[in-house]
């Protein structure tokens, strides 16, 4: 534990400098502290909050505000579901039902063996093969309920 | 002799084996002792043929395959695929395909043609011939040209892109900004990711121009996070515009300084409205702003800035390139151009087709398209996103065109067809609609923010058979309210699909589940 914190605050202060001086700088630094270790802790917070010279509040209002950002730790992976139109208009409701059985999670979850977080997206931009679903930075299109089973498979096994 | 080969690396490609796809062909080149180059471009457009493999013949023509998947990959190469041999997943050219020689392919001319990272290859398809003309004209006239175009933001709101520009111009300030919006976060669109993808080099060009025209020295890219690729494509076609000079302290010797950088967004559908993706910008909650002021008077950091879609950036270049009255010359009424359609959902032939203003939606579901994929008729049709209404079969011969939706009570939006067959249930769309905007409300107006939810229990009221009149009632109102009392366009456009829904499906809203 004590090493991992240790870790966090250096890449913390290595992000913080590498924004210095920029325009707009919350959103990049975010991101890039989601990017390194995960999440944004409220430890996060309040140091990204005194080193711009905004309020925590300031800060946790914008965390809290984008889905994208997560104040936990997730799961190995992220499996994104996306349940917009296009994907409904292709049974896609079946693949979500499928994800949220197979990980015995809902959207924010995360499956009891830790490996997949599960979150729904609304929409991935595959809408001419939809359903679509993200695990991490992977597409994947046509997702039948049997498609998504064998690819959580596959990515158990990796 | 080197055999070339063309494969896609654009996302909705990779989602359909691309990647595995092209290692399996370097293995079964290596296995044959073949020397074969790959070079990952954009997709056609043609998403159901994908993963599409290109091999160059002898010619030097460009031989289709598709759809080509790994497991394919070793007959193939042994029926002959380096020597373009017959074959049954054998297409011919691409540009004779019908599908895709009945388009008009100004802004997407390049796309799945040319390596969408390389300024060589964009140069010599006429990249940057637009901004070598712009640096050669003064402000204004690069302004007049665009607006002579009659080129209106192809992000939804339709409005004519020359007048923000001019506003921008006549502004007096040391700082301005040119923002592309590329918050592509509508359903059944995705024309902006396959341009970023695809070509790159064509959204720098274009906001290039934009820059240069009013006097803005710095750009933004926002661009939805859900679009990673998207992402590592702009930052290396910037990286690369930048080394060639065409971005940086002085474009193209010309003294003038313009540069780029790519934000990614954060999960948040309201950033596609402008003023919300300014607050975002600036590292805020991306909250609407109230307007006046524009953000051509007051935008990013309180300066002029120009924002504009994706596509509307994207189009400057060919209209600088060839002129306003080319480009103008396409198009009905006062739709000019082209517009690159999204054919999604539920349809056979799914993908992308970029036409004049005036092809029907009955042309794009069925010659494009090729009906429902399920084989079953196609009952209903949303246009423009999940603010966009439902059309029923009857509405099929609308023209492609502002005024002609806008007559209908619908929207063209970001062009986008979402289709349907006959086992959508249109009262669950509808409860969609309004869990869409409870979800992606910004929370800073009250008929959105409290209206969407009340919306979803008057419907959930609806579908349990609970006084259905009464609660349809109630939801008209409803949806009065939020139309006329919302701050922006999601509350206030959120009774589209729901309203469209009650009006052209009401067996849906009555019956018994």
């Amino acid at each position: 534990m004590a090493a991992t914190e240790l870790d966090s605050d250096s890449t913390l202060e290595r992000i913080l400098a590498e924004h210095a001086g920029m325009e707009g700088p919350l959103l990049p630094i975010l991101h890039a502290v989601q990017d390194a270790v995960g999440h944004i802790s409220a430890a996060h917070v309040a140091r990204i909050a005194r080193a711009l010279n905004l309020s925590r509040a300031e800060v946790h209002g914008v965390v809290s505000f984008y889905h994208y950002f997560r104040q936990h730790e997730p799961g190995r992976h992220v499996v994104h579901v996306c349940r917009a139109e296009a994907c409904q208009a292709m049974r896609g409701e079946q693949t979500e039902l499928h994800a949220r059985r197979e990980l015995g999670v809902d959207y924010g979850g995360t499956s009891a063996d830790g490996l997949f977080t599960l979150e729904a997206a609304y929409c991935l931009g595959n809408c001419a093969a939809a359903p679509t679903v993200m695990i991490d930075e992977k597409l994947y299109g046509r997702v039948t309920p049997e498609r998504l089973a064998a690819i959580l498979a596959e990515w158990r096994n990796r | 002799m080197t055999v070339r080969i063309y494969i896609s690396r654009d996302a909705a490609a990779q989602a359909l084996g691309a990647d595995e796809t092209t290692a399996a062909l370097q293995l079964a080149a290596a296995a044959k002792g073949a020397s074969v180059t790959v070079t990952r471009v954009g997709s056609r457009g043609m998403v159901w043929l994908e993963p599409l493999v290109e091999v160059e013949d002898a010619g030097g023509q460009r031989i289709a395959y598709g759809p080509v998947t790994a497991d394919d990959v070793p007959e193939l190469v042994r029926a002959g695929l380096f020597d373009a041999a017959p074959h049954p997943l054998r297409l011919g050219r691409v540009e004779e395909l019908p599908w895709f020689a009945k388009q008009e392919r100004l802004t997407f001319a390049r796309v799945g043609v040319i390596d969408p990272v390389s300024v060589d290859d964009y140069v010599a398809h006429g990249g940057y011939a637009g901004l070598q003309r712009a640096l050669r004209m003064t402000g204004a006239e690069i302004v007049h040209e665009v607006l002579e175009s009659g080129l209106r933001g192809r992000g939804g709101a339709a409005f004519p892109t020359g007048i923000k520009w001019r506003t921008v111009l006549e502004q007096q300030s040391p700082q301005k900004y040119v923002v592309c919006n590329a918050d592509e976060g509508d359903s059944g669109t995705f024309s902006d990711r396959m341009l970023m993808e695809g070509d790159p080099l064509c959204l720098v060009e274009g906001m290039t121009i934009a820059g240069i025209a009013v006097g803005a020295t710095k750009g933004y890219i926002y661009l939805r996070c859900e679009y990673p690729h998207a992402g590592h494509a702009l930052r290396e076609a910037i990286g690369a515009a930048r080394a060639r000079g065409y971005l940086g302290p002085d474009v193209c010797g010309s003294g003038k300084a313009f540069d780029l950088e790519v934000r990614m967004g954060a999960g948040a559908y309201i950033c596609g409205e402008e003023t919300a993706l300014l607050e975002s910008l600036e590292g805020k909650r991306a909250e609407v702003r109230y307007r006046p002021p524009l953000p051509a008077i007051k935008g990013l950091f309180g300066q002029p800035t120009i924002i504009n879609n994706v596509i509307s950036l994207g189009s400057v270049p060919v209209i600088l390139e060839r002129g306003a009255a080319h480009y103008r010359d396409f198009g009905m009424g006062r739709s000019r151009g082209t517009l690159p359609i999204q054919l999604a959902g539920n349809l056979k032939r799914g993908g992308l087709v970029e036409k004049a203003f005036g092809v029907t939606l009955r042309e794009l579901l069925y010659d494009f398209g090729g009906g429902s994929a399920s084989g079953r008729p196609i009952r209903a049709v949303q246009v423009g996103g999940p603010l966009g209404a439902y059309l029923p079969e009857s509405q099929f011969d609308t023209p492609l065109d502002y005024e002609a939706f806008t007559a209908i009570g619908a929207l063209v939006g970001h062009g986008g067809i979402v289709a349907f067959d006959d086992t959508v249930d249109m009262a669950r769309m509808a409860r969609y609609a309004m869990e869409f905007c409870a979800v992606e409300s910004c929370g800073k107006c009250t008929p959105c923010r409290i209206g969407s939810t009340r919306g979803v229990e008057v419907i959930d009221r609806i579908l349990q058979g609970i006084e259905q009149q009464g609660n349809l009632t109630q939801l008209e109102d409803l949806c009065e309210t939020m139309q006329h009392g919302s701050l922006c366009g999601l509350g206030g456009m959120t009774p589209f699909p729901v309203m469209s829904a009650i009006r052209h499906f009401p067996g849906d809203f009555s019956r018994d589940r």
